[in-house]
């Protein structure tokens, strides 16, 4: 276990970010700070109870990252299931679904997402460049606390494979990238979120996203 | 809309008498805001619209590394764009340890070319998006390369360069640009020896070459010195992103006049 905590000037709410081994996660920190947040780097489950809220960042594959998160896998679903609001950031997002082609690839046995938005990750195949890597339009389809203010405006994406979650109404902004595909999800009860693209490395309208995020743990 | 074009500002941090980190431009600067300093270089660029740094160490030693570390945790800790780091890298531990300061992405040159097992050891355990693999190519008209284009009447190749242009490996960049591809690197990082501070636009055949020939995204750079350069290379040769140091250092044009340039021709950008 390793805990790491850092808090703004100001807190509007204590957050959680997820250290399961995966990726940099001093933008995330430092962007949730920047929004207000008082932030706890951490591996150890115990601290999702009594958090505000709970971000599951990610860079990588989708197997790693779920094989990674399998000693918390029963945690971060009780963080759902309590309500509590749960952020998936890029990788991070994408295990919030139920499977994907990255995990299947490989011939093992296939590799299970949280399930929380029940859909599956497919990679992107009408011969665009691969990875879709930079700045592209926000197009909100529907109202969730996370996506308020930044309609039509840019964020920051590498990824290879996007989410096509089963129920439409799963997908809160779409983003067109040769197909429109779904960049920022969201399970029925609107507690479960995650954005395909980076909100800490997409300047001042990924700041906003943060601070979306910040607010609404704070409130609820 | 889609996905934009990327315009990338580098900034080349080397080393004042003091041993702090500075900003070298080649050559003298007179315009006020200039400060020298790489953090307030960035937070400018940042202001004016830059889609990304690039920040390439070019002291290429230990104490120059150290400070760039420095440089790149004080700018990823203020600064919410994505930052490629390059100079000097050659190891994982290398990569890893930019990555830990804060790098989004690490640029490599002579260390991939020397063990190309670097692209494939540091996209596996980091992932290809971090992996950008970078060639200083100089045109060849020998006998020596696998893959010709015709350019103002002549046949040439491209061959990657080592040490800034001054040493040759023989390696053909289009080649080496597959190679890399297949090894795992998540962007392809295009310097031209041949344009380098000449201002005289990007060498678009160089830049064609490598679009044509990989389906990971392509930076261009090198010879940057107007808007048109951008929207040439954007149009004519496919780049996803476009490099320039020196017309925004001298505040010969802002970024943002770059971008509105683009964006009534109609090339995708981020206003």
């Amino acid at each position: 276990m390793s805990t790491t905590t850092s808090a703004p000037e100001e807190t509007l709410a204590e957050v959680v970010v997820v250290d399961y081994g995966l990726g940099n996660l001093r933008s995330v920190t430092r962007g949730l700070e920047r929004a207000g947040a008082a932030v706890e780097i951490t591996d150890d489950p115990d601290a999702f109870d009594a958090a505000d809220g709970v971000v599951l960042p990610g860079v990588g594959a989708f197997r790693e990252g779920v094989e990674n998160a399998d000693p918390i896998r029963e945690d971060l679903l009780a963080v759902a299931d309590r309500g509590q609001p749960l952020f998936g950031i890029c990788l991070g997002m994408q295990m919030l679904l139920t499977s994907s082609e990255e995990g299947e690839t490989d011939g093992d046995a296939a590799v299970e997402g949280l399930d929380l938005v029940p859909g599956t990750n497919v990679r992107f195949s009408e011969g665009q460049k691969v990875p879709h890597m930079g700045w592209n339009e926000l197009s909100v389809e529907r109202e969730h606390p996370l996506v308020e203010g930044v309609d039509g405006r840019y964020a920051y994406f590498v990824h290879s494979y996007y989410a096509e979650p089963d129920d439409d109404a799963a997908t809160v902004a779409t983003t067109d990238y040769g197909r429109e595909f779904p960049s920022v999800v969201a399970n029925e009860a609107g507690n479960v979120f995650g954005t395909q693209f980076h909100p800490e490395k997409s300047g001042e309208t990924g700041l906003q996203i943060l601070q979306n995020f910040v607010q609404f743990c704070a409130d609820r | 809309m889609g996905l934009t074009k990327r315009i990338i500002p580098c900034i080349d941090v080397d080393l004042d008498d003091d041993g702090n980190p500075a900003v070298y431009t080649g050559v003298h600067f007179e315009d006020l805001e200039y400060t020298g300093d790489p953090v307030e270089m960035a937070r400018q660029y940042n202001e004016a619209g830059a889609d990304e740094f690039v920040f390439l160490d070019i002291t290429a030693s230990a104490h120059g590394r150290e400070t760039m570390l420095g440089v790149v945790e004080q700018v990823a800790d203020e600064v919410f764009i994505p930052l490629t780091v390059g100079g000097g890298i050659r190891t994982t531990e290398d990569i890893k340890e930019t990555l830990r300061a804060g790098a989004d992405k690490v640029s490599i040159t002579t260390g991939a070319l020397e063990r190309p097992d670097l692209i494939n050891e540091g996209a596996s355990a980091f992932g290809s998006q971090c992996i950008v693999i970078s060639v200083d190519a100089k045109r060849r008209y020998d006998e020596g390369g696998e893959h010709y284009v015709e350019v103002d009447g002549e046949s040439c190749w491209f061959e990657c360069t080592k040490k800034g242009g001054r040493e040759g490996t023989g390696v053909d960049v289009v080649e080496w640009a597959r190679e890399a591809e297949s090894r795992g690197a998540g962007e392809l990082f295009v310097n031209s020896i041949d344009r380098d501070g000449t201002k005289d636009g990007y060498d678009v055949p160089l830049t064609t070459a490598v679009c044509d020939a990989v389906d990971t995204p392509v930076i261009a750079s090198s010879g940057c010195g107007s808007p048109e350069h951008m929207h040439e290379v954007f149009t004519e040769a496919g780049a996803d992103a476009g490099l320039a140091a020196s017309i925004f250092h001298f505040g010969e044009y802002s970024i943002r006049e770059v971008k509105e340039y683009l964006d009534e021709r109609d090339v995708p950008v981020r206003l």
